[in-house]
């Protein structure tokens, strides 16, 4: 019989159960985490939000950004989770949300045609002299100033997560006051033949 | 942040079931749970009566239960409703949940527990976290506060939901007198269906007084809840080609095999197909120990050739299991050379530790059934005769001398019982020495604490399990150490009250003697706060105290006379106190997270460990 407990080597059906998790053939390759959207339908009842947040934490996996929401049915609501992990994390998550009694639906849009959308709030000074830049930066990224003051404004902004990263990138000079963001919602694409967002 | 991380990293779109299997959902097909006589269908009824009701529906046997203020209403219809099933008064809420499991696991049908708000929820916490490592399907009743006094810090106030939400396959707070039946009904349905385990039920003191017209729902409603049923048939037919394609198989078999009441199919597709067998601590019991094919329990203190038969297997058939840390130790080093068809209800269990070449959801009796027919006989000759050589190599034993030994124990009860019995064991030492050395041939013939490893488990389980034996007269065994012992026997009083003919085993080596294992093997012989002779009671008073017969032995010639002794009572528990031998230790066993190829497989001089 073979007894390889001392083979440096690893055995084919080694090599397979890394490659399937998705972890380092070589131990000090960097693993790369892969972060994926899922969408979660989910009962509106008591309680209901509690165990899908609970399972992240009860289980140790990594939750990015949450957003809860309405769905089109009362009963019924929309998360958007963003979560990270090699692929046997992720298959976990997948697998432990849909255990959950009280979801509905879980679908990991990741890879496929989905359009996202986040919300930012993001107030920053201005002076004479910076202002006619930020007017144009929120013009460019489609922005909509919804309060100013005399050193201040507060600017809505919507779009792919990396659109209002972006934008935040670049206003960041002006000296940022504030910044409140939504998380991602997101949701698959209607039509599959239209190209992926931006 | 990252950008646009999203739409670049290209993976398959999941929904939970991303190996590739089905999930059918047989919602309808499963309930098998009220039964259509419903008592005062129809009727206005409060809500302590729906319940009474709704668990006579049910067709609950046994609550084990516990009263206080926040239930006193429950406990009150109950005086007055005369139920169907019968409830046993515990001493202590553990002890009720305990009890449940064991029953639970006797019988394979939900256990039902019944206790008050605050300390009595919070006191079966640890039964609660027991059922839901071991897939015990049982409710648990909690009392609680009325509705408009929920968060409000009300006196015996616990966020029972709350603190159980982890530990539950599911729960749910009944806000609404209403919702109480269809609750029920959900509640007990979950519990057994799918991958079993434990649900709360919280009930506010104010829906239990409250009324409505009661009627016992026929089906469950869960919209969000399904389960897989039968296989998928592309993987079940190329699980069949591994098979007869595999010159060294090996049947690695869990608890899931026996709550899915799968032994059979097990046990003809090892005997027809010459596939040897080996079983985790849940699954023993699942194929015949006294086989040839059996190659006993795997895992850290399984047989050595079990591990040596799972290191050389090229395939494993894991049925009902989940290749936890005890099995597997390091994950990397074990079984290197097998493909693995993975047989399980639960998609989360599937390549969870490790990535299984052919994932097959299902429950396991019926993917096996699909199986059976499609497999070809390989042959296996060549590897069972290596399995046999194994076998002969290194076989578990132990020193046989003038001392008292557990494993001697365990032997002569197995002759004495001739294998028909339910042992119940506890956690520790006392518990793999009953693995090892016990030899189990029917499901349902082992129950222990595995998953959460719970001290004080067996002596309330096994009264669990005694009740459902009540009417068939099989044995129940409770083997104990003297530690794990203390922590529930409050419920000798009440075996004694039920005149439950338990054998209770207490293994008392005056230590808390798996960790003092530890401390000698791994901490060099700091046996730091594991002597509990200080502590220890008399067990032969503590027995006679609560009205059971307490006998002792302290020699092997004694043991015979005890049980002598033992088995002419059958109208009260008899404790037999073993007084073992201090030092001796379980082997083999592989340390935890070692590789599974580094099995100790006797004493050793700790300078070799380090
Ligand atoms: C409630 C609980 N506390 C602590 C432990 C840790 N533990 C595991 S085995 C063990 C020793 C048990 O001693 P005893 O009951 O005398 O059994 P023995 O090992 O001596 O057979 C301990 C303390 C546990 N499993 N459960
Ligand atoms: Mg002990």
């Amino acid at each position: 019989m073979m007894s390889d407990s001392t083979a440096p080597t690893l055995t084919p059906q080694q090599l397979f159960r890394k490659k399937a998790a998705g972890e380092p053939i070589v131990p000090d390759e960097q693993e790369k985490p892969n972060r994926h959207i899922v969408s979660v339908k989910l009962e509106n009842s008591v309680g209901a939000l509690n165990r899908v947040l609970n399972l992240f934490s009860a289980r140790g996996f990594n939750l990015e950004s949450v957003t809860v929401g309405m769905s089109d049915e009362p009963s019924v609501s929309r998360l958007t989770l963003v979560t990270t992990g090699n692929d046997r994390i992720i298959g976990q998550v997948m697998r432990q949300l849909t255990n959950l009694v009280d979801t509905l639906e879980v679908d990991d849009l990741t890879g496929e045609p989905y359009v996202e959308r986040e919300l930012a709030l993001v107030t920053v000074g201005y002076t004479v002299e910076t202002r006619p830049e930020i007017m144009d930066t929120i013009e460019i990224f489609r922005g909509k100033v919804v309060n100013i003051t005399e050193d201040t404004v507060t600017i809505e902004l919507t779009g792919p997560n990396a659109k209002v990263n972006a934008f935040i990138g670049l206003i960041r000079k002006h000296g940022i006051v504030e910044v409140a963001r939504s998380g991602r919602v997101a949701m698959r694409r209607a039509l599959p033949y239209e190209q992926p967002d931006e | 942040m990252e950008v646009r991380e999203v739409i670049t990293v290209e993976k398959s779109r999941s929904n939970g079931n991303s190996a590739g299997a089905v999930v059918v959902s047989t919602d309808r097909a499963e309930s098998n749970g009220a039964k259509v006589n419903v008592k005062d269908a129809g009727k206005v009824l409060t809500g302590a009566e729906i319940l009474i009701r709704s668990l006579e529906a049910e067709g609950v046997e046994f609550v084990f239960g516990h009263p206080g203020g926040a239930v006193i209403g429950i406990y009150d219809a109950m005086a007055q409703l005369n139920p169907t099933f019968e409830h046993v008064l515990v001493r202590h809420e553990q002890g009720g949940t305990h009890a449940a499991e064991g029953y639970a696991k006797a019988t394979g049908k939900v256990g039902t527990v019944l206790v008050t708000s605050g300390p009595g929820a919070t006191n079966c916490v640890t039964g609660i976290a027991d059922a839901n490592m071991d897939s015990i399907p049982i409710v648990v009743f909690t009392g609680q506060v009325p509705t408009h006094l929920i968060g409000n810090d009300a006196f015996q106030e616990c966020d029972t939901i709350g603190v159980t939400r982890s530990i539950t396959k599911h729960s749910f707070l009944v806000r609404d007198v209403r919702d109480l039946a269809q609750t029920v009904r959900n509640a007990y349905f979950l519990a057994r269906s799918g991958r079993p385990g434990p649900v709360v039920v919280d009930l506010p003191k104010d829906v239990i007084a409250a009324k409505t017209t009661f009627n016992y729902p026929a089906e469950p409603q869960m919209r969000g809840y399904e389960f897989p049923k039968a296989g998928d048939p592309r993987l079940v037919e190329e699980a069949a080609a591994m098979i007869s394609n595999s010159s060294r198989p090996l049947l690695y078999v869990g608890g899931g095999a026996i709550s899915s009441g799968a032994s059979e199919y097990v046990t003809r597709i090892a005997r027809s197909n010459g596939i040897p067998v080996t079983t985790t601590l849940h699954g023993l019991g699942a194929f015949p120990e006294d086989d040839p094919l059996s190659v006993g329990m795997l895992g850290m203190h399984g047989t050595w050739y079990a591990n040596q038969a799972v290191q050389n297997a090229d395939l494993l058939i894991a049925v009902g299991a989940r290749f936890d840390d005890r099995v597997t130790g390091k994950l990397d080093a074990w079984a290197p050379h097998a493909r693995i068809v993975h047989i399980d209800i639960d998609p989360a269990c599937i390549s969870k530790n490790v990535p299984c070449d052919c994932p097959i959801l299902g429950d396991v009796s019926a993917v096996l059934a699909q199986l059976e027919p499609q497999i070809r006989k390989a042959d296996t000759s060549a590897w069972l005769e290596q399995i046999a050589s194994w076998k002969e190599e290194c076989p578990l034993s132990y020193e046989s001398d003038d001392k008292l030994r557990p494993q001697f124990i365990l032997q002569k009860l197995r002759a004495r019982t001739g294998g028909d019995a339910v042992v119940v064991t506890d956690v520790g030492q006392n518990q793999m020495w009953a693995a090892q050395f016990f030899s189990y041939n029917q499901p349902r013939s082992h129950i222990t604490s595995g998953g959460l490893g719970t001290m004080g488990f067996s002596f309330p389980a096994s009264m669990g399990a005694a009740f459902a034996n009540r009417k068939t007269g099989r044995p129940v065994i409770s083997i104990n150490g003297d530690g794990g012992f203390l922590m529930n026997c409050q419920e000798l009083g009440v075996a004694a009250a039920h005149k439950l003919p338990i054998k209770v085993v207490i293994m008392n080596n005056g230590y808390l003697g798996m960790v003092r294992q530890w401390q000698e093997l791994f901490h060099q012989e700091r046996y730091s706060h594991t002597d509990l002779r200080p502590s220890n009671p008399d067990f032969v008073q503590l027995a006679e105290a609560y009205g059971c017969v307490g006998l002792r032995a302290t020699t092997p010639e004694e043991v015979d006379a005890v049980l002598d002794k033992a088995w002419a009572i059958n109208d009260r528990p008899v404790v037999m106190e073993f007084r073992t031998v201090t030092e001796e230790m379980v082997f083999p066993m592989v340390p935890a997270g070692a590789r599974t190829d580094d099995m100790i497989t006797e004493r050793f001089k700790p300078e070799d460990c380090a």
